[in-house]
């Protein structure tokens, strides 16, 4: 049976020997290569006639014992010594590590690659938003060339599917405005302006806003993920070839469809969260149902309706395209995806929430209260 | 002198061959298409295995059955005569252990260096090992495999088709395994790339005492290493044997394939190298 790898040391003839006994492998070496590295001195020899079996790792420990320290083999049988000279020859200078730069280079280094990588990326993004016009363009021009059913494929995905965990996740918020709408403004007397906290914030701001968070959660990291992928397998190079132009064909659908759904799913979402909030008048305030829906058509503007059909394509476009783009820029490898990935989702909702900002300004400027 | 059993790679030593994997009824199937019914292969210890067969015949599902990544509908597979199907994960690491594995695609980790890929299993498996013995290990499985010494710092990315092959072989090795699977190791190589690949199997399988059991397309890997050839067709292993008993089977398939333009050119080129080969050591015979 095999044995654990092990040597004994001892001096003869004035020399030191080192015999080596067991089996020289992987798995019975054990602590013997700590040992091999704790010995002083220099000039043994290494006598492998007591070895039963050796493997590469075997041998080249062996190997490196005699070139680091002077020593000399003994005892080798035939196939370990054909093992032996191969090691040998494998011996070259390999550079196993990357060499690290140091700290403060490294520092500067990822600061302005980051601030170069910012500026592509913006610009790149405007590049790819011209692109998409231009193609746009084109396709309106001769309408036999939009993809319908790609786009229609689109619609499911990004909208029906979308449906049941933005409602709930809107009837829910809707319920939360209510109930902390409730306590706060219950302290002036005030509890019947609840509703018109629920509708105008859901209608206004929260549905279009959540919708476009969730949106830019489901559909915009699916898209950079699938165009990730595509471009590492080469499909996006092999439709180029084939004449099909990639912003047609795999871009423009999925734009379009964020960008013709979110009104549509942000209305649905405004709606789940009047729902909810007035779930929780009428049960916890005791505002009955018709009364509610009174109220509400009472305090919110059709205005209020305006902003959120105009705002909701233009988060759609902006989570659309910064899905896309970022698909598209994947070239290596499959952690790239990754990253691509969560940058489009986290590029989405920042613009997003930006541009909510500046459209809350502008609507005030407007005059749409 | 000591002996080595596992460093000896002679047939005739041993009448009969120790098996190191066994395959009995494998039965696989994809929803209502069948890959394999009624598989039967035994690999023996020290031989290079060729498994062949037309597209779509289930070669690398049946590797993927062996190395547990297929669950089989039926049939036993033993491997080192251990039973593999419905073990535990646990009960397959020291198995795990002891075979190497060459993906198609080479399957290489590739957030990692190829230095850090080779060092993956090393990692796993001998947690013990200090960073410079790993180090060490890395660079001479890599010089060994035939990449160039600047590629271990180097991710898959940025290494070529034929590099990347070479990588995998290297993590394949890294744990010195007795037994070696390649999934059509030369494929998408030129063919000075792929006649170097094959030269490259041979040697470790040589040097090492490695079984191999390899999956190919590629005709003159076949002739030129393989000791054996497994064809598979009709859903089960029609034939195995040396591939002049396989020509003289009366099988379409495998006349068509031996017999086809392509491999009749891999036969005479094979003649011809052999022919080369006994005609130098004649000459340096003559000479001495």
């Amino acid at each position: 049976m095999s044995t654990v790898a092990r040597f004994r040391d001892a001096v003869e003839d004035g020399r030191r020997v080192l015999h080596f006994e067991g089996d020289l492998t992987l798995p019975r070496l054990g602590v013997l290569p700590t040992r091999l590295d704790r010995l002083k001195g220099k000039g043994f020899i290494l006598d492998l006639a007591g070895v039963e079996r050796m493997d590469t790792i075997g041998a080249w420990l062996i190997h490196r014992t005699a070139r680091d320290r002077d020593g000399r083999i003994v005892g080798a049988g035939e196939d370990q010594q054909v093992l032996l000279r191969q090691v040998a020859e494998a011996d070259q200078p390999v550079k196993v590590r990357p060499d690290p730069p140091p700290p403060l280079e490294r520092v500067l280094d990822q600061l302005g690659t980051a601030t170069i990588m910012a500026g592509q990326t913006m610009v790149g993004l405007l590049g790819f938003f011209g692109a998409l016009l231009i193609t746009f363009w084109k396709v309106a021009g001769h309408p036999r060339r939009f993809r319908i059913n790609a786009v229609v494929e689109r619609f499911e995905a990004v909208g029906v599917h979308a449906l049941g965990i933005i409602g709930l996740m809107s009837f829910l918020v809707g319920i939360v405005i209510a109930q902390q709408g409730a306590v706060q403004l219950r302290q002036f007397g005030a509890e019947v302006f609840t509703v018109n906290l629920i509708g105008r914030s859901s209608i206004k701001e929260l549905g279009v806003l959540m919708t476009a968070i969730m949106v830019a959660g489901r559909s915009g990291s699916s898209f950079a993920a699938q165009l990730g992928s595509m471009k590492l397998a080469e499909e996006v190079d092999a439709m180029r070839t084939i004449g099909v132009s990639p912003m047609e064909a795999l871009v423009l659908p999925r734009v379009l469809s964020t960008v013709l759904l979110m009104p549509l799913l942000g209305f649905y979402s405004g709606l789940a969260a009047i729902l909810g909030g007035g779930i929780f008048c009428w049960i916890s305030l005791g505002i009955p149902p018709i009364t509610f829906i009174q109220r509400i058509r009472e305090v919110v503007p059709l205005t209020d309706v305006w902003q959120l059909l105009v705002k909701a394509p233009v988060f759609g476009l902006i989570i659309g395209m910064a899905g896309c783009f970022q698909g598209m820029q994947v070239e290596s490898n499959a952690e790239e995806v990754g990253l691509r990935t969560t940058a489009a989702v986290v590029q989405a909702i920042f613009l997003v929430i930006v541009l909510d900002a500046f459209f809350a300004v502008f609507f005030t400027e407007v005059g749409w209260l | 002198m000591s002996t080595q059993p596992d460093l000896r790679r002679d047939p005739k030593a041993e009448e009969e061959p120790e098996i190191v994997i066994s395959v009995r009824g494998l039965r696989n199937s994809f929803g209502d298409q069948i890959i394999h019914d009624g598989v039967d292969l035994d690999v023996r210890q020290g031989e290079i295995l060729g498994v062949v067969g037309g597209s779509g015949t289930g070669k690398s599902v049946l590797m993927r059955s062996i190395i547990g990544l297929q669950r089989p509908d039926a049939g036993e597979i033993c491997v080192f005569g251990q039973p593999v199907i419905g073990r535990a994960d646990s009960e397959l690491q020291p198995i795990r252990k002891r075979w190497g594995i060459l993906f198609q695609g080479a399957a290489l980790f590739s957030t990692l260096t190829v230095a850090e890929n080779v060092q993956v299993p090393l990692r796993e498996f001998y947690p013990r090992l200090s960073e410079k013995l790993l180090d060490e290990i890395a660079a001479y499985k890599i010089v060994m495999v035939g990449l160039s010494s600047d590629a271990a710092p180097k991710y898959p990315a940025e290494l070529s088709g034929g590099m990347r092959k070479r990588a995998g072989i290297a993590r394949a090795l890294s744990l010195d395994p007795e037994l070696l699977f390649l999934d059509e190791p030369t494929a998408g190589l030129d063919p000075i790339g792929a006649a170097a690949f094959d030269q490259l199997v041979r040697d470790l399988s040589k040097r090492l005492g490695l079984t191999v059991f390899l999956i190919t397309h590629d005709l003159d890997t076949l002739y030129t290493i393989c000791d054996r050839v497994a064809v598979l067709a009709d859903h089960k292993v029609v034939a195995v044997g040396t591939i002049p008993e396989l020509l003289a089977l009366d099988h379409e398939w495998i006349q068509e394939y031996f017999r086809g333009p392509r491999g009749r050119a891999a036969e005479e080129a094979n003649e011809a190298a052999e022919g080369q080969a006994a005609a130098d050591a004649g000459t340096g015979e003559a000479e001495r």
